[in-house]
């Protein structure tokens, strides 16, 4: 019973993800990969910025380092959000089903999972099935229609990851000015880079790395979270 | 992309998400309490998705025009909902639009 109400749970997270993995195949593909490999991507990391992120180290053939570390402090919120989750799941939720369903922490699936009084396993793997499986299959599609779509349509669709960031950030903007503050600090940082002609050996992926660390520890400093309420907020 | 070179960077990018998933999640069973690192922690999403999308998203399009349509497009409807799908439709939307007519 918990897995099939998971899996109802899901169904609107596996539709929004169908839609944006077609942007993510299509970003893929465009940065070398081909369709299997951006759906074989999908498959193993489930995380639409790392992944984003992922592909453009390796159409600039960074180093492994630089892809290591930009997946880290992308994916950092997860290691948040798997510190929570860890204090709501069931007993029975021991440590070897951590290991394979820790897989399947994502920003949408820990908000509806954290809404539950206690997280059950068996709902949790009805709650990441769908998704899994919008988010591969979504990608592939869009790998493949990559090819047959006018460039105009695949333009105005490989945005749609970006829509989907932009999606996480106002809502959290919207109710907390500090976060604003900090959110505008990273624009100018990463515009620095971006267009200091001095600043402009910082490849990509370290580009974003530099700019979240550095706007985050002065978000840190002046302005620390110091209640479970902002705590919360964060989730 | 070959896949020699493929599957070894997949493999770094795998294993490096799948620790900073299943680590805390096997190892800290209590609260964070240090307050610099709490701090720290609530801010990095926001930093993140925020240094990867500006301003590398106003030149990801034909026209750095059409991107901002879709910029603004996706602040005003994620202001007003949380779907994540009306979200990507309107900032696709209106790249398409400014694309199609204005560029």
């Amino acid at each position: 019973m918990d897995f099939k109400r998971g899996m109802q749970d899901s169904i609107s997270i596996a539709l929004g993800y169908f839609s944006v993995a077609i942007a993510f195949g299509l970003i893929a593909v465009d940065s070398g990969c081909s369709p299997v490999q951006a759906m074989m991507i999908s498959m193993v990391c489930v995380t639409s910025a790392g992944q984003f992120a992922g592909v453009t180290v390796m159409a600039t053939l960074g180093s492994y380092v630089e892809m290591a570390l930009t997946q880290f402090l992308i994916n950092a919120r997860y290691a948040l959000m798997a510190i929570s989750l860890s204090q709501k799941v069931e007993p029975k939720f021991t440590t070897v089903p951590r290991l394979f369903l820790g897989s399947m922490i994502t920003d949408e699936i820990f908000a509806v999972a954290i809404g539950q009084k206690e997280i059950k396993i068996k709902y949790f793997m009805g709650l990441a099935c769908l998704p899994h499986i919008g988010w591969s299959a979504g990608t592939i599609v869009g790998g493949i229609a990559g090819a047959l779509l006018p460039e105009i349509l695949t333009t105005s669709l490989s945005v749609a990851l970006y829509g989907m960031f932009i999606a996480i950030v106002v809502p959290q903007v919207k109710t907390s000015k500090k976060t604003g503050i900090i959110v505008a600090i990273t624009m100018g940082i990463s515009s620095l880079i971006y267009f200091l002609p001095q600043l402009n050996f910082i490849s990509s992926g370290f580009a974003i790395i530099i700019s979240a660390v550095i706007a985050s520890v002065i978000g840190a400093v002046l302005f620390p979270i110091d209640d479970d309420n902002e705590e919360g907020e964060a989730e | 992309m070959n896949y020699k070179v493929f599957l070894i960077y997949l493999f770094v990018m795998a294993f490096s998400t799948y620790l900073v998933r299943v680590i805390p999640f096997i190892l800290i069973r209590h609260k964070i309490e240090n307050r610099f690192v709490k701090s720290f922690l609530y801010y990095v999403p926001y930093t993140v998705l925020t240094a990867m999308t500006f301003p590398a998203m106003f030149f990801a399009t034909n026209h750095v025009l059409s991107a901002a349509a879709g910029f603004v497009a996706a602040i005003i409807v994620s202001s007003k909902t949380t779907s994540l799908i009306k979200v990507a439709a309107g900032t696709c939307l209106a790249v398409l639009v400014v694309e199609l007519y204005f560029i």
